[in-house]
């Protein structure tokens, strides 16, 4: 894990996920060291509609305080934030949430390329990415662009993901800095907290 | 997608542009929204330099109704969360239909997907003869389209299970024809709408209502001028009036919400 020392300061982390994502959240929610300093974002594609179930699958989980995104909320330290399904999630500069309800991207709203790239203009090299398990190339672009900025894109290993088409794409096209088992993934995130 | 294409300070330029030259101010607009089309606009038409870019904007009009068309976020969906037009339709709408006559203003109602599905409620409960649905939007072509009230045929099978999911009573395809590509609503329901342009950043209140519904326009503003708006609905709304918002929209932290009474889980609020 030599990488993360390398990284400085760790601002925000967003997790970007699809089909066969919710089993790695999973397994990294409960590992989640409650001394976590920087706001998590958390996009996954699903279905509209049911919308809390997700955020609710995932309280149970950890001891941080995980919610839907909000509105113009400010991202706070050691928070978990859940991208309400068939919105985009955009940041501002003053760290706070806007959602959009413009057309899909890759077929998908809410798009992990949105958030990942407005939180690449946001954070910049404080930023940290993590692609996971699904079955489009939804993030590649996004990775690449948190790359130019300096921060710090990771992806699971596309050999244990349930869906390995994503990670692969962006092993393939956005050369991430790190590739990372499901199992590991825990760990690496407690890793980032800033001393 | 291009990173940099354009930046914070360009965004501010080309904004104060628009204002100066087209009266139009985006400038409270959620920044991050706002850039992130202009941006994607940027792209799209090819754009080599941001000189060229602003010159466009500020001088070709007919290139600004293409700028003002794209900018605005124009997506929007017939019976969009059936929950909340069983809401109007088993709260709302029955409450209002003790008064003589109905006023609705739909604000920013883009190409009039929801003006329509307020008006199907509106006729399954017997009310839409003594209604009047306001359609206003910032944008004139959108408005073109939503008098048409033609929507992607492709679309219908989508709204069709929200309207059955919202407590719709009737074969949704009884309210359109189908030709290749389009369907055509019914004029029954297009001939209670009144359309016209109006800019909620600076056009005032124009009459007074039972119902507002303005859903997923007030997530492009920054919290000033959503405020401004809400002062502006309170304005238009009678006393126990019904403000809609969309699904992630509140009235919270708003000075006045105290005036409201929030309607069961649904995004409706009724003026005290």
């Amino acid at each position: 894990m030599a990488e993360t020392l390398i990284h400085g300061k760790c601002s925000a982390l967003v997790i970007g996920g699809s089909a066969g994502s919710l089993d790695v959240l999973l397994e990294i929610f409960p590992n989640l060291s409650t001394r976590i300093n920087f706001p998590i974002l958390v996009v996954t594609h699903r279905k509209s509609g049911n919308d809390s179930l997700l955020t609710d699958l995932l309280k149970n989980r950890t001891s941080l305080t995980v919610q839907e995104a909000e509105e113009k909320s400010k991202l706070l330290p050691g928070y978990i934030y859940i991208v309400p399904a068939d919105y985009h999630l955009l940041i501002e500069n003053n760290h706070t949430i806007s959602l959009d309800y413009s057309e899909k991207v890759n077929y998908s709203r809410p798009s992990i390329d949105v958030t990942f790239q407005s939180a690449a203009e946001v954070f910049r090299d404080e930023l940290v990415c993590i692609l996971l398990s699904g079955s489009n190339a939804d993030g590649v672009e996004g990775l690449k662009i948190v790359k130019k900025y300096g921060g710090l894109a990771v992806i699971q290993n596309p050999e244990t993901a349930i869906m390995p088409y994503m990670p692969q794409q962006a092993l393939n096209y956005a050369k991430p800095s790190i590739i990372l088992d499901s199992l590991k993934m825990a760990a690496f995130i407690n890793g980032l907290i800033n001393k | 997608m291009i990173i940099d294409a354009i930046d914070n300070e360009q965004v501010e330029t080309l904004l104060n542009d628009v204002l100066e030259a087209h009266g139009y101010d985006f400038l409270e607009y959620s920044h991050a929204s706002i850039k992130r089309r202009i941006t994607r606009l940027y792209t799209l038409d090819n754009f080599v330099s941001f000189a060229e870019f602003r010159y466009a904007v500020r001088t070709d009009n007919k290139y600004f109704k293409r700028f003002l068309e794209e900018i605005t976020v124009n997506v929007t969906e017939m019976f969009r969360d059936p929950t909340f037009y069983k809401s109007l339709r088993n709260d709302v709408l029955p409450a209002l239909g003790t008064y003589p006559f109905i006023r609705i203003w739909v604000a920013g109602c883009s190409t009039g997907e929801e003006a329509y599905s307020l008006a199907i409620v509106l006729k399954e409960l017997n009310l839409l003869n003594k209604s009047l649905i306001y359609a206003t939007d910032i944008n004139p072509s959108v408005l073109e389209k939503a008098k048409q009230g033609m929507f992607p045929i492709n679309y219908l099978k989508g709204y069709s299970e929200n309207y059955v999911q919202s407590g719709g009573l009737k074969d949704f395809s009884s309210y359109y024809t189908a030709n290749y590509t389009l369907a055509k609503f019914d004029e029954s329901l297009s001939s209670k709408m009144i359309f016209s342009t109006h800019n909620l950043v600076s056009d005032h209140s124009f009459n007074e209502f039972q119902l507002i519904l303005c859903r997923n326009v007030l997530i492009y503003f920054d919290k000033d001028l959503q405020h401004k708006v809400f002062q502006l609905f309170d304005n238009s709304l009678e006393k126990l009036g019904y403000l809609a918002l969309g699904s992630k929209e509140s009235l919270d932290f708003w000075s006045n919400a105290k005036d409201y009474k929030r309607i069961k889980t649904e995004k409706i609020w009724r003026k005290l």
